[in-house]
């Protein structure tokens, strides 16, 4: 297979009619790491949730291509068929679905009809993923998120991308709630997944997180649009001393485009 | 519109159906009090849905059927509800009449009284005066209850005695045939002190019978008996559907409803347990799932009279197209009861904008010293759930069915039998196919 490759161009993206994303460019290819930074309020997450089609947001102008074909044409489930994964800030809980049946029917959807994954194999590699996580046995039985922590759901969040393999996989926010411990568990299984087969995509507000996953390329978002990029150099230098020589540089008064969450 | 009775079912046409099963002047005349009671009486008001204009009355009131030789003989369609054993304790009813009765020899040598109930009227006289239609559903409750009690035909009688306990559930199939049907059977269950049993009763109806059905169910738990019913309902929608159910629990005794209302057309379904002695316990699970234009009105009710009784109703209805029930919960502790326990939950899920769906909990508490509690909501799938699981590769159509049987889980998961946790799935799902 090909290596992925997802571009996004001159996006914009309203939610309830503000307009949240002013022109976003962005190109992922397999094997690379992406961090998006940015102080609250910059539309980061907004970014991550308009990629993968959440019912709120609006695309208004811009396009998004995934190996070719048009995301933006697509359903929800069309794209993460596609190869498009989302670990969300906040998933949601699902009462009386167990986490082990909702896993099995979303890799089985990805595999399609007549190529279902043996059950027996489902669980060899469920239980493999969950000890990496660091995830007790339990958690294939429980409820989907329901009564988890919040460091539950999103090592629940990373065992799902562990267990689908997606071509793009975008981490939003996903170290908010996690202590250090935790980080690093999560971190090790981003990085162990890391290969030309896969790009990603990680959204976070802390440089902490890139301690432990190192990113290729940095880019700051500011008022709905990429102000800065560059290498990892650029995660340190915004840890050390803030945003607020970005804005300076550029001249940038209030950074923010939405309320903060 | 205000139905006269007696011009649909005379006094004739009672004494001729008592005649036709052989009945003693007893029941002839418990028959004829009925009907004259029939008249007189008006339908029982539901909460928030009017029966009034619903075909009770217009059907044959008695429509005999030849027996056949084993459940094997029986259409394909209907045993695939039975749990098809060679020693399987059943009665099947077709229309009015019995048309296969069998039970396990061993169980009969245990004392085991399993046959229809018109036989028991005239084998076991004792039991039927002092149980049917006297002490937990009365004929004079109201128009349905009184015309059942004139009218109704075939029926089931289990008896078990004392310590005896019977794995193997007994099983009743009422089935409607023919373009016009009227089935009125009674199940009347006695579990003597210490006895454990299981029941699973069927109603259903042939694709194109009009069909009224107007049934009742009986169920006496003896002091630390253990005894659990499952009424399955998969009618279609040229069909009303009664269905009174009742039970009287003594002193530490076990009662556990399994209630599956899967019709497709008119429904009016009331349980009513009663806590008479100390430490008894009830569970109601319920699950319907209303489809096309199907009306229904689902009562789960728990009396508790005796101390450190308890009791948990949880009750989960599915709307979709324009379907409309109403799931009614009413927790009633009477004076005296202290040390009682009742709890209740009422969800409803909406599938659709035209779909109709209340839950009315109500907790009624006359004593001090208890515990009691209830939930209730209606509401619709959650997009942002849709999004989520759709999120991970799942259609559309497969998300809102895992949200769905998430929905029902609490309740189906807890269903002990499991050939019928299966079944209750497939006809879930049946229902919920567009």
């Amino acid at each position: 297979m090909s290596t992925p490759k997802l571009t996004i161009k001159d996006l914009h993206v309203a939610i309830e009619e503000k307009e949240i994303l002013k022109g976003v460019d962005l190109e992922i290819n397999g094997g690379e790491i992406h961090a998006i930074m940015g102080p609250n309020g910059t539309g980061k997450s907004t970014l991550a949730s308009a990629l993968m089609g959440h019912p709120k947001y609006e695309v208004t102008k811009g396009s998004v291509i995934l190996d070719g074909e048009d995301v933006l044409e697509m359903e929800v489930d069309e794209r993460a068929r596609a190869g498009l994964f989302l670990a969300m800030q906040y998933p949601s809980e699902i009462p009386g679905v167990t986490n082990s049946d909702f896993l099995r029917s979303a890799v089985n959807a990805k595999r399609g009809e007549g190529n279902e994954i043996s059950i027996m194999k489902f669980i060899k590699q469920l239980d493999k993923k969950m000890a990496k996580l660091g995830m007790d046995e339990s958690f294939a039985e429980r409820y989907l998120n329901e009564g988890f922590s919040g460091g539950e759901k999103k090592r629940n969040e990373i065992l799902q991308m562990m267990m689908l393999e997606p071509r793009i996989a975008i981490l939003d926010e996903i170290d908010s709630g996690l202590d250090i411990d935790a980080l690093k568990v999560v971190a090790e299984s981003v990085n162990s997944m890391k290969s030309p087969e896969m790009g990603v995509l990680i959204i976070t507000h802390y440089q902490r997180l890139l301690n432990y996953i190192q990113p290729d390329f940095v880019h700051v978002i500011m008022n709905g649009r990429i102000v800065k990029s560059g290498g990892p150099e650029l995660a340190e230098k915004l840890e050390a001393e803030g945003y607020d020589w970005v804005k300076e540089e550029l001249g940038i008064e209030d950074e923010t485009v939405e309320s903060k969450a | 519109m205000s139905v006269d009775t007696e011009q649909l079912f005379d006094r004739q046409t009672v004494t001729q159906l008592s005649q036709s099963q052989q009945e003693p002047e007893w029941m002839l005349e418990f028959r004829l009090k009925a009907l004259e009671a029939a008249s007189r009486l008006r339908l029982p008001k539901l909460e928030k849905t009017n029966i009034t204009r619903w075909n009770f009355t217009s059907f044959p009131a008695y429509q005999p059927e030849e027996a056949v030789k084993s459940a094997k003989d029986l259409p394909e369609h209907l045993q695939s509800l039975l749990s098809g054993e060679a020693d399987d304790n059943l009665i099947v009813q077709k229309n009015s009449s019995p048309v296969v009765q069998q039970i396990d020899p061993a169980l009969k040598e245990k004392g085991v009284i399993f046959t229809d109930l018109a036989t028991a009227v005239r084998e076991h006289p004792e039991l039927v005066k002092k149980y049917f239609m006297t002490k937990a559903l009365q004929p004079d409750e109201h128009k349905l209850a009184a015309l059942h009690a004139a009218l109704w035909s075939g029926g089931a009688f289990l008896y078990v005695p004392r310590n005896v306990e019977v794995e193997a559930p007994f099983q009743t199939l009422f089935w409607a045939s023919g373009e016009k049907a009227g089935l009125l059977p009674h199940l009347l269950v006695m579990a003597e002190d210490n006895s454990s049993l299981n029941v699973v009763a069927n109603y259903i109806a042939d694709e194109n019978t009009h069909a009224v059905f107007n049934g009742a169910l009986e169920v006496f738990v003896g002091a630390n008996a253990r005894v659990r019913v499952a009424a399955l309902h998969t009618l279609n929608d040229t069909t009303v559907d009664v269905s009174y159910r009742r039970a009287e629990v003594d002193k530490d005794g076990h009662m556990e409803w399994i209630i599956g209302e899967l019709n497709e057309g008119r429904t009016v379904s009331d349980n009513t347990t009663h806590l008479r002695g100390q430490g008894g316990i009830a569970l109601v699970k319920s699950i319907t799932v209303g489809a096309g234009e199907q009306r229904g009105n689902i009562t789960s009710r728990v009396h508790h009279w005796g101390t450190h009784t308890e009791s948990d109703i949880m009750a989960r209805g599915v709307m979709k197209d324009k379907a409309q029930n109403i799931l009614n919960g009413i927790t009633k502790i009477e004076k005296g009861a202290s040390k009682a326990n009742g709890v209740q939950a009422e969800k409803v899920l909406m599938l659709s904008r035209e779909a109709r769906g209340d839950a009315n909990p109500i907790l009624l508490i006359d004593e001090n010293d208890v515990k009691a509690g209830h939930a209730a909501s209606v509401g619709k799938i959650d997009p942002i759930q849709m999004y989520y699981l759709m999120s991970r590769g799942l259609s559309r159509a497969e998300a809102e069915r895992l949200i769905i049987f998430g929905f029902v889980g609490p309740v189906l998961d807890t269903i002990p039998i499991e050939s019928l946790r299966e079944r209750l799935y497939g006809e879930i799902e049946r229902k919920l196919k567009p």
